[in-house]
């Protein structure tokens, strides 16, 4: 007899989100739309200077303004004064010295957004302006004064790799240069923090990607033991590596311990760009010797990371750069340089990509320069010089993952180019848009490529896990986990597992908060791969479970049981039982760690197996330009990416699409503009974003080839698709005015000056 | 009562004559970036949204003018019987903001702000536009050019708001064009109209100057240059615009540099010389 | 800080009243801060992302950018008022089917700018749709499953009139 089977949102299925009917409904809790009785708001007092020494600070006058209940300065941290992701290096508020534009110096708390604007104006701080340190090649010598005790250079990195000796037959050289690229996350930071009765405890309400590493800095500055720092996951409104750092943690909790109510705070846009960390700025210098048929056989590189006043991740991103030098190519000898280095900028850190976007940019400038010099084409050098499993990379690892490059690179090339642009186009389809600033004769076509490989999870022996727990109970699945939910779609994916692995339907995520273990954070790709696999884990511990119970029950061997669709079976008999009648009554909870495979430190000549896997993506950019003019219009995107096993197919398309937008925003026209350490257009205004207007068509192939070391089989996608894309349309505009141009993003005087 | 809601115009002008701190708000699209980014903290408001008679617009077929309410939204500008009328406006409607800003913003807010950005001004500039204002006083008109005296600041006088706007209806052989960096909701880098009004040629130029910049040379060496304004050759399109570019007076800022606005002047006028012609 | 003794605001047909605020707190503000309205998103507080978006007299417009107490003689309609019954709308659906939504910030002022797009258009041009929703930034999802969102509503209900 067969049944009619409801079809479950298994893996491999486009499950729909669980959050989406609340999120289209405008009924999804932000962390900015959270409440409490009796609740005071906070906001931040910034320096207006890039450097400077703090002389005084007095809060008289603000004190007296009514409805100010709180202000705290350095002098009220009560625990370690400075916070870090790498190194703690960073005040929670500035005592002596300033050292970015922006830099928090205190914290008011009040009845109403209003009066604490006006109270932080009432605060008055004296300044002693120093000497800005804004050029980063005058911080990596000893030419300008230390501008923190931990000095100028925050790390150096140094690969050699092969026989140095060898030169080129063709020899092709280049100076790259990128922006800084603002993560741009649509909900602006935000937290709620509820002092705990005894006023020896906080729960905070955050919009983070960690909540567990953003727990421990906190507990450090407020000196309190870890566990009375209790952090839930606010609803998070995007993240794309800016809510890594702390940013308004630390003094959203003091100010609710100090003033013993519920306290929220909440940047506005311009508060936002002051409050997270940006993409690192970079200049990068190749030079890359190859065959007189193409073939690479030695890259020489500089890398320059401009990593702003503090740490953050700094260290960590230069070596993302430095790994990934030669791209997804076979390269036997390398010799690179880099530096990350302290400047009286804005802070640097996380931002979806890594370090991996400043190398792209550059050693796709230099396929193209190469495949020019000995005479070929943009998809034969990269055909030519594709990695394959088992290479070695320059830091001498064999690359063990599934490296599908050249087929990323055919397939991307099999994908048809969008049509002509018409006679008589419309003005909206051309560059300059409803400006109406050309007539179709004035447009030029372009076609360019990008082909990268980026790291997953982190690197350099630290060791990454993700903790979850599994609880079946009369047929039901909750799901535990401390995993962020940034909008990538985990909430999703992770009911899915537990419905393959159990056989479940009803399957749904529990609070996302401390109270259980680290998941690490939302970045690195890392989160389908790590919690993915925690999740997975603990659902087979608790099928395990049942099939014992089950087992004992029929006296049949667990072992030979097996989840067929929501059915446990016999495999060697004819027993069958729903999973919904066998959890009858009983409740197994099973709690999984994932750790991934063991990595190193690079040696002092950048040696070692610093990364745990890779993942790789091409991208062929078509765009028309008014090459007088200099504006550009993005027409198509095609793209083939490298995604392992295909888990959800339209959250992966989402990752793709929305990557390759933010890789266009940074092709041609985001970019943070920073005069001598200040800030010039900190605003959705004079920071532009892609619009609808600006998104290309994307055709995209998701290569799947199962990823034999991935718990699921599936490599993280996040990041890939945002990587290549900006290379592919700056070399597309090269392309369709026949001029170099070294720079992201492409501002119009670059085209036609 | 600090936000005061004016239904007629003498309502509002009376509210103003009392009140003379009053910030005058319209679609609020200028004012309350202001507020909101902190920069500007009113004590009273006069509301003239309320106003119908500052929405209203028409056309006089004797006079071959258009005269258009200062409250009239940008949306209401880009299509249908404005449009027609004055084509070059209804393209600088369109250039203004977002659809959401172009349905509160207005001509009037423009006006009053009085940006060197202001996305309708050059083409007010270009087809000289009459700036209507009223008071207690009585009314009077003042030509753009007289009005806009400077970045942000023009020559209305505290007690008084501006209610309409009158342009002429000169044809077709006018057009507006803006340069900005994304395809969509852009603050303008550079932007210039061209008109023929009474077989004359006109160049207005925004984000260039202080003010809009009327190109005076090159409009007297066009003139000159052919009496056939419809077939104006590719040549003679291209000094036109190199002559407006050396009259802009352009600035670096963050937005761009004065070398590529002067540049994209130049572009700009001579492909707005020839635009919807035969060459 | 001045403030309106007291003023009343029409949303989604309900009279609310406002007291004791500050003249220069926005609309958005207010529905959020003052009167349990939340659905609306700020992001910018300029006009420039379109998070905020609420029909004020059947116009679609940026309530940050409105002067909460110069909206008082106003019909406000936010996005808790698309559907009293708590169902979804056939936009929110196909926003939720066709994966338009990542993280969900932008997308109560997608779906009021999609339902405005609409309700003046029924069948838009591909570029109609850009430039109707190109005051609204969604930086999750480039924009290509919102269109398919918009291409299914327009389907459907296309499907549903003939």
């Amino acid at each position: 007899m067969s049944s009619v089977k409801t079809k479950r949102d298994v893996l491999g299925t486009s499950s729909l989100r669980p959050d989406g009917g609340a999120k289209v409904k405008g009924d999804f809790a932000f962390t900015s739309d959270l409440h409490a009785e009796n609740m005071l708001w906070g906001a931040t007092l910034r320096s207006p200077h890039p450097h400077a020494r703090i002389v005084s600070i007095d809060t008289t006058a603000a004190w007296k303004i009514a409805g100010v209940e709180c202000i705290v300065t350095a002098d009220d941290v009560p625990g370690q004064l400075t916070y870090g992701l790498i190194s703690s290096d960073q005040p929670v508020f500035a005592k002596d010295v300033v050292r970015y534009m922006g830099e928090p110096i205190a914290a008011v708390a009040a009845d109403h957004p209003e009066t604490c604007r006006r109270a932080l104006a009432a605060i008055t701080v004296v300044y002693e302006v120093l000497p800005v340190l804004f050029d980063p090649e005058l911080a990596i010598g000893d030419d300008f004064e230390p501008i923190h005790p931990d000095g100028n250079l925050i790390r150096q990195q140094r690969i050699v790799h092969g026989d140095t000796s060898v030169v080129g037959d063709v020899i092709v050289e280049g100076h790259y240069v990128i922006g800084m690229q603002d993560q741009a996350f649509l909900g602006t930071e935000s937290a709620l923090a509820l002092p705990d009765a005894d006023g020896q405890g906080v729960e905070v309400f955050v919009a983070t990607q960690w909540l567990h590493e953003d727990q421990k800095q906190m507990a450090a500055c407020l000196n309190l033991p870890t566990e009375r720092v209790r952090l839930v996951l606010g609803g998070v409104g995007g993240a794309f590596g800016a809510r890594e750092d702390i940013s308004l943690q630390v003094h959203t909790a003091l100010l609710a311990l100090r003033t013993s109510r519920p306290v929220k705070m909440q940047y506005g846009r311009e508060e936002s760009f002051f409050g997270h960390v940006h993409r690192h700025p970079a200049t990068v210098w190749m030079r890359h010797h190859a065959t007189n048929e193409g073939k690479i056989v030695k890259i020489e590189a500089r890398f320059v990371f401009d990593g702003g006043a503090y740490a953050s991740t700094s260290a960590a991103v230069l070596i993302n750069g430095v790994t990934h030098t030669q791209g997804p190519y076979k390269c036997p000898v390398a010799v690179v340089d880099g530096y990350a280095v302290r400047t009286n900028n804005p802070p640097c850190g996380a931002m979806r990509g890594f370090g991996v976007v400043q190398a792209c940019f550059a050693h796709e400038g230099q396929m193209d320069k190469l495949a020019a010099a000995v005479g070929t084409d943009p998809v034969s050098i990269r055909l030519m010089n594709a990695m394959e499993t088992g290479d070695l990379l320059i830091t001498g690892q064999p690359v063990e993952s599934v490296a599908p490059v050249a087929r990323l690179i055919r397939e991307t090339n099999e994908i048809p180019l969008p049509p002509d642009l018409a006679i008589d186009a419309n003005e909206l389809d051309l560059p300059g848009g409803s400006g109406i600033t050309a007539e179709r004769k004035h447009i030029r076509r372009g076609i360019g490529w990008g082909v990268s490989i980026k790291n997953i999870m982190y690197s350099e022996g630290f060791d990454d896990y993700s903790t979850a727990r599994c609880t079946l109970s009369d047929g039901k699945v909750v799901l535990k986990f401390a995993t962020s939910e940034v909008g990538q779609g985990f909430v999703t994916l992770a009911p899915q597992i537990a419905r393959s692995v159990l056989g479940v339907t009803d399957a749904v995520c529990d609070t996302i908060d401390t109270q259980i273990g680290s998941a690490g954070s939302t970045s690195a790709s890392r989160q389908t791969w790590m919690s993915g696999g925690a999740v997975d884990g603990a659902c087979r511990l608790v099928r395990e479970r049942l099939f014992e119970l089950v087992g004992a029950q029929q006296n049949i061997e667990p072992i030979r049981f097996a989840i067929e669709d929501d059915e446990i079976v016999d495999t060697a008999g004819t027993f069958r039982m729903s999973v919904i009648e066998a959890s009858q009554g009983i409740t197994i909870s099973e709690t999984f760690e994932h750790h991934h495979r063991k990595t190193e430190e690079l040696d002092e000549n950048g040696q070692g197996n610093c990364h745990v896997a890779f993942a790789f993506v091409a991208h062929r950019a078509v765009v028309d330009v008014d090459p007088e003019l200099g504006l550009v219009k993005v027409v198509q995107i095609a793209t083939a990416q490298d995604v392992g096993q295909v888990l959800n197919p339209l959250s992966v398309l989402g990752q793709i699409e929305g990557g390759i937008a933010q890789g266009l925003g940074l092709a041609v026209m985001e970019e943070i503009i920073v005069q001598e350490g200040r800030v010039r257009n900190p605003s959705f205004t004079d920071y532009l974003l892609p619009t609808a207007l600006d998104a290309p068509v994307v055709v995209a192939r998701m290569i799947e080839e199962y990823e034999p070391q991935a718990p699921l089989g599936a490599k993280g996608v996040g990041e890939p698709p945002c990587i290549s894309v900006t290379p592919a349309i700056v070399a597309a505009i090269r392309d369709a005015i026949g001029k170099d141009i070294d720079r992201c993003p492409v501002r119009p005087q670059d085209i036609c000056l | 009562m600090p936000v005061l809601i004016a239904h007629t115009i003498s309502e509002a002008t009376e509210i103003l004559a009392e009140n003379p701190d009053a910030t005058i708000l319209n679609g609020g699209t200028d004012l309350m970036v202001e507020v909101n980014f902190n920069h500007r903290h009113p004590s009273s408001v006069l509301l003239l949204r309320n106003v119908p008679q500052l929405r209203e617009w028409s056309i006089d077929s004797s006079q071959q003018t258009i005269t258009i309410g200062a409250g009239v939204p940008y949306a209401a500008m880009e299509t249908g019987a404005i449009a027609a009328a004055v084509p070059a406006l209804a393209q600088a409607a369109r250039t203004v903001g977002s659809p959401q800003i172009r349905a509160a913003g207005t001509m009037g807010g423009n006006l009053g702000t009085c940006s060197p950005a202001g996305d309708t001004l050059p083409v007010l500039s270009a087809l000289e536009a009459t700036i209507h204002l009223s008071s207690q006083d009585g009314e009077r008109t003042v030509p753009f050019g007289e009005f806009m005296v400077g970045p942000k600041k023009n020559s209305r006088l505290q007690h008084e708001i501006i209610t309409a706007v009158t342009l002429p209806v000169t044809g077709n052989r006018q057009g507006y064009s803006k340069v900005g960096v994304r395809n969509a909701m852009v603050i303008s880098v550079a932007s210039a109209c061209f008109a023929i009004v009474d077989d004359t040629p006109r160049l207005a130029m925004g984000s260039v100057g202080p003010t809009i910049l009327r190109a005076v040379k090159a409009e007297k060496f066009l003139a000159e240059a052919t009496k056939d304004l419809d077939n104006i050759s590719d040549e003679i399109a291209r000094e036109f615009g190199e002559i407006a570019s050396t009259e802009a007076r352009p600035i670096d800022d963050h937005r761009s540099t004065a070398q590529y606005r002067a540049h994209a002047i130049k572009v700009l006028a001579s492909r707005l010389a020839v635009r919807g012609t035969a060459s | 800080m001045s403030t309106n003794e007291f003023y009343s605001l029409k949303v989604n047909g309900v009279d609310h009243h406002v007291s004791d605020a500050w003249i220069g707190e926005s609309l958005l503000y207010v529905l959020r801060e003052r009167l349990g309205l939340p659905g609306s998103k700020g992001a910018c507080e300029q006009g420039e992302c379109g998070s905020c978006t609420v029909f004020i007299d059947g116009a679609a417009v940026c309530s940050c950018l409105v002067m909460a107490a110069s909206a008082v003689e106003s019909e406000i309609a936010t996005v808790e008022g698309l559907n009293a019954d708590g169902t979804l709308t056939d936009v929110q659906e196909a926003f939720v089917t066709e994966g338009a939504v990542q993280c969900g910030f932008c997308t109560p002022g997608l779906v009021m700018a999609v339902h405005h797009l609409l309700d003046e258009n029924d069948s838009p041009s591909e570029l109609e749709v850009k430039e109707a929703l190109s005051g609204n930034i969604c930086r999750c999802t480039g924009y290509g499953r919102i269109f398919a969102a918009v291409d299914k509503v327009v389907a459907v209900r296309r499907g549903a009139l003939s």
